[in-house]
């Protein structure tokens, strides 16, 4: 009773707050500028909130908090265009969106899966607004509940996802898995400070690989390949079938569903230190094991996209509370969102366990600020999306080196090095080699995302379990088996075990067919080759280091024996057999006019050319080459889109005030803007 | 109103004229103050909090952003910073104790050499340990009660600041277990709040906003605050926690403990380095004179600003913030330590952690 007496008066005050024509102003000024900024794959709430920051030294807080919550709200809403219209993951909250939204697009319906995820979305973020009022004022237990042992678990369970996305042959799904562990371990162990699969020398791989350059190279790299040598436009046929209308009301038939999904993505946002990596796959296999006929995952589902969208919005709710009641960011975007809120007004707001008892009325503003930015951002995403779905209609030759410039600087953007760019190849060369030969992207990304936080958690949990255990053993088992535990190892049981079960019938890459035997073998021996190279680096760290060689000789293990198996079947069986799917055998990719290397010189003489002459030179010789001969368009055409590329990047980089990378060029010579 | 229109103009004629603000007028400009971290950080913040007060003092009302480069634990972007020169002044760079530590222990990767830069701002902070109530009842002033307790600290590196409180820590005979891997203090602190950790240290800006509520509900014990420093460089009590015993205190009434030799030396040497001297903004190598003073004279009126030490409080903790001459000498300070302290260190942290830095 108590709580409810002070509970609704600031309630009361934080709607008085936030419901002056101003406030509303400048939130909706903020969600214009978040749509603006999250359409780009890769830059995000991070970029858009730094470009704020100048302006809130001393500004009013109300109004600054409705600019910045606008801003950071639309953000996992609209990265859905990328996701759906491209097949680009836009941020780590819409990969799982890319399995089935982006299939949809492809069969011409992708203002249908639009609109249904941004529904979604909206729904989403005001089931996290209506959880949070209610729960707020007693969250700090439930937070304080979930220890290490309990993250593990729920990392554990995000890992379990790769059963149900493992494919047609799960020895395969669980290699992808182990490798994308193996290569999210590269670089300085976050314990001990080893180098695995990484030097000095090297000074990038010491930093390990970037989630938004993974998350590009495996998804984006090889569907913009793929469709470049299709020569023909993302919807077959260049026609759009369903309209808006129909994904809403494929929303109002999926609505509990997105209810659950919803729930998911406000607990788990929720917990500090998880952050929203894990949430859309945990909702994306909760969509399949609620589904009863699971054949469309994949080749677009509905379902596929309804679940990890109503998730991702309702967790950026949840994320607040980490956030507010104990200054521990959830994310990027919420890291700078602390600071930002320091510099407001006189600097009395400070977030942390104060802020429920000093400014109980401006963390309900923050919450309801956010489900009005959803509303706001979501109405103006839906109608776009029938304009902005054209799009997939236009002949994808024309939009493929915009595509290239764009992934190329977003993935400049996550560490400002030539080497970003470098690395986002070699990971779209694995990516295309895991769809051709069939080898679950999904359960790969699933597993990088997951290497951190598994490496950490389990690590940390086991140093304090042994503690405990030495104190006295009840104490130990009281540690690592509480009720949370047990309840998320059932769980993770369960969905592993249906999970398997129905993997069989989802295709992420469709029906693909098998070939000859040689081209799936020498990549099987390639991975092997990898892992076994990954298994040596680790077993030469020192034993003092056991907690950063652990991880990696364990996971390397797993995915060796798994490999081995795949060698003996693959020794063993016909040619006809699923182990040696290749999608060059027969199928799309098969029949396509242009080859796969011819396809790729063009996006590695971009990189080669980069290298060179910088970022905007480079960009202007690939747009106009591009364009005037794989293109063969008119010369006035080639001039005027390159033109546009151009400015479109200069804008994007001014606005943002970013860097373009440079060449040799730029380091013999100094030249002026851009071309610097 | 036309007198004072003209004397106006003769007196900013006047001003124009004198050749120390003639060459150095920044309108229409962008400074970009390079941050070796990324956008999440306590640098950032840092810096954040400093940009638009700077662009308000420097002639010309410059826009300063701020740039952010990370890598490597900033050895990537103090690399890089090493690389340039003077242009036109609209550039500055910011480093931390993460900078410092890895110049002072040799860390291959550095190839930066803090002599080479012009200091023109430093400022610092403080920090306070505390204990889990149980244990907390034990603590009398001294750890003598302590040593026989195992403790369990989140820690997020032994290369890193933590090095002082775990030095610090195994100075007075404590056994304080790190558990290593932590991405930031906060995640240190929420460990010791859900008793996983049983033993924790915030500094100063996050004990205040966070840490001194568990105190005041009985969740915590303050230990002791690593102090700070007077003007002859003693280590004196920190004025924003006048009520907490210095760890020179403590380690002075504990049995075992030595506030003199090479350990105590060496603690010193990185405690300075990670805490009263934790922030400095540098001008690259060749600024010139007239540069370097009008950035020194901006920092200057930023620090003696009406309200800004109230602002700062919250931001960046009660201490004093260096220009100019006393910058330098600070980073002198924090970026100096005798070879014997870098030797006590490096040999302590292989032993105790199985350390090693090249």
């Amino acid at each position: 009773m108590d709580t409810f007496a002070t509970a609704l008066p600031a309630l009361a005050d934080a709607w008085a707050l936030i419901l002056q024509p101003m406030v509303l102003g400048y939130l909706v000024l903020g969600v214009v500028m978040g749509l603006a900024v999250g359409v780009f794959p890769g830059l995000g709430g991070i970029a858009g909130l730094s470009l704020l920051l100048p302006f809130m030294f001393g500004m009013d807080p109300v109004l600054g908090l409705a600019l910045m919550v606008g801003m950071v709200a639309v953000v996992p809403t609209s990265d859905t265009f990328a996701s759906v219209l491209m097949g680009i993951p836009g941020s780590s909250a819409s990969q799982a969106t890319v399995l089935d939204g982006f299939p949809l697009a492809k069969k011409g319906q992708a203002a249908r899966a639009l609109s249904a995820a941004f529904t979604s979305s909206l729904f989403g973020g005001l089931v996290g607004a209506v959880f949070l009022t209610l729960f707020i004022l007693a969250a700090r237990p439930v937070v304080l509940a979930f220890g290490l042992p309990e993250m593990l678990m729920i990392s554990i369970l995000g890992l379990s996802m790769v059963a149900v996305l493992a494919g047609r042959v799960a020895l395969k799904g669980l290699a992808a898995a182990g490798l994308g562990l193996l290569i999210g371990t590269i670089g300085e162990a976050d314990a001990g400070g080893s180098l695995r699969m990484a030097t000095y020398d090297i000074p990038y791989l010491t930093d390990g690989l970037q989630l938004v350059i993974v998350g590009l190279g495996i998804f984006a790299v090889p569907e913009i390949v793929s469709l470049l040598r299709q020569d023909r436009s993302i919807a077959k046929d260049a026609s759009l079938g369903a309209g808006w209308g129909e994904g809403v009301r494929d929303w109002m038939a999926n609505k509990w569903l997105s209810l659950r999904c919803s729930l998911i993505g406000v607990v788990v946002g929720v917990i500090p230190g998880l952050g929203g990596s894990v949430v859309d796959w945990i909702a994306y296999g909760h969509a399949v094991q609620t589904t009863k006929d699971k054949s469309n995952f994949g080749k677009g589902e509905i379902r596929g996209v309804i679940g990890p969208e109503s998730s991702n919005n309702a967790k950026e709710g949840g994320g607040l509370v980490p956030t507010l009641l104990f200054g521990i960011p959830g994310s990027g975007s919420m890291a700078i969102f602390i600071g930002a809120i320091a510099l407001l007004g006189s600097g009395d707001i400070e977030v942390g366990p104060n802020m429920l008892r000093d400014n109980l009325d401006i963390t309900y503003s923050i919450v309801w600020l956010l489900a009005l930015a959803n509303v706001v951002g979501t109405l103006l995403c839906i109608a776009a999306s029938g304009g902005i779905a054209r799009l997939t209609t236009i002949r994808f030759t024309y939009l493929a080196p915009f595509l290239f410039m764009l992934i190329s600087f977003a993935a400049f953007q996550s560490g400002q090095n030539f080497e970003d760019i470098l690395a986002l190849f070699a990971i779209g060369l694995i990516g295309i080699f895991l769809r051709r030969f069939d080898w679950s992207r999904p359960a790969f990304l699933i597993g990088f995302v997951l290497s951190n936080p598994v490496e950490k958690f389990s690590n940390q949990a086991f140093q304090i379990a042994s503690f405990r255990f030495r104190s006295s053993f009840e104490e130990g088992m009281d540690y690592i088996l509480s009720p949370i535990v047990i309840v998320l190892l059932i769980i993770t049981v369960v969905s592993v075990v249906l999970g398997i079960r129905q993997a069989k019938s989802i295709m992420a890459e469709g029906d693909v067919k098998s070939g000859s035997k040689r081209a799936p073998l020498v990549f099987l021996l390639v991975l092997m080759a990898y892992v076994v190279a990954a298994l040596v680096n680790a077993s030469m760290i020192p034993d003092y280091n056991m907690t950063d060689k652990i991880v990696p000789l364990v996971v390397g293990g797993i995915t060796l024996a798994a490999l081995l198996i795949l060698l003996g079947q693959m020794m063993l069986r016909s040619e006809a057999d699923p182990v040696f799917a290749d999608k060059e055998s027969a199928g799309e990719d098969a029949d396509a006019p242009y080859g796969l290397w011819g396809t790729l010189a063009w996006f590695l003489g971009l990189i080669v050319a980069t290298y060179v002459l910088g970022f905007i030179l480079a960009l202007a010789g690939f747009l106009l080459s591009f364009l005037r001969v794989r293109a063969q368009a008119s010369w006035p055409k080639t001039v005027i889109l390159s033109a546009c590329g151009i400015a479109l990047m200069c804008v994007m980089a001014g606005a943002l005030n970013r860097d373009f990378p440079p060449g040799l060029l730029q380091d013999a010579t100094d030249l002026p803007w851009p071309l610097n | 109103m036309t007198i004072k229109h003209l004397a106006a103009s003769i007196a900013a004629s006047a001003i124009i004229a004198s050749p120390a603000f003639a060459e150095v007028d920044f309108s229409g400009e962008t400074i970009e103050w390079v941050i070796p971290f990324s956008e999440t950080g306590g640098s950032a913040k840092w810096a954040n909090f400093f940009a638009p007060l700077l662009s308000e003092q420097l002639p010309g009302n410059p826009t300063v952003v701020v740039k952010f480069m990370p890598g490597a634990g900033s050895t990537k972007g103090g690399n890089w910073f090493q690389e340039q020169r003077h242009e036109d002044g609209t550039l500055l760079f910011g480093t931390s104790g993460s900078t410092q530590f890895p110049y002072l222990l040799d860390d291959p990767r550095v190839r930066y050499e803090y002599s080479d830069w012009i200091p023109v701002m430093a400022s610092g902070t403080g920090g306070v340990a505390y204990l889990n109530p149980e244990d907390g009842a034990k603590f009398d002033g001294t750890a003598n009660n302590l040593q026989d307790v195992a403790f369990i600290y989140g820690s997020q590196g032994a290369t890193r600041l933590d090095l002082v409180p775990l030095l610090a820590w195994e100075m007075l005979g404590m056994n304080v277990e790190p558990v290593f891997g932590i991405k930031g203090r906060g995640d240190g602190r929420l460990m010791f709040e859900r008793g996983e950790a049983t033993i924790d240290y915030q500094t100063s800006s996050a004990y205040l906003g966070a840490s001194a509520e568990l105190v005041a509900q009985g969740k915590a014990v303050p230990m002791m605050s690593w102090g700070a420093l007077d003007d002859d460089g003693n280590i004196v009590r920190d004025p924003t926690f006048p009520d907490i015993p210095t760890f020179k205190e403590v380690c002075e009434a504990t049995e075992g403990c030595a506030t003199s030799g090479e350990a105590w030396d060496a603690w010193k040497a990185f405690f300075i380095a990670g805490f009263p001297v934790q922030k400095i903004a540098f001008l690259p190598a060749g600024s010139p004179d007239d540069v370097i003073q009008t950035y020194v004279d901006a920092f200057d009126a930023v620090r003696s600003a009406d309200g800004f030490a109230q602002r700062a409080a919250q931001q960046v903790g009660k201490y004093p913030v260096f220009v100019g001459e006393g910058a330098e000498r600070a980073t002198r300070e924090g970026t100096t330590v005798s070879d014997e302290a870098k030797a006590y260190v490096i040999d302590w942290l292989r032993e105790a952690y199985g350390v090693s830095l090249n």
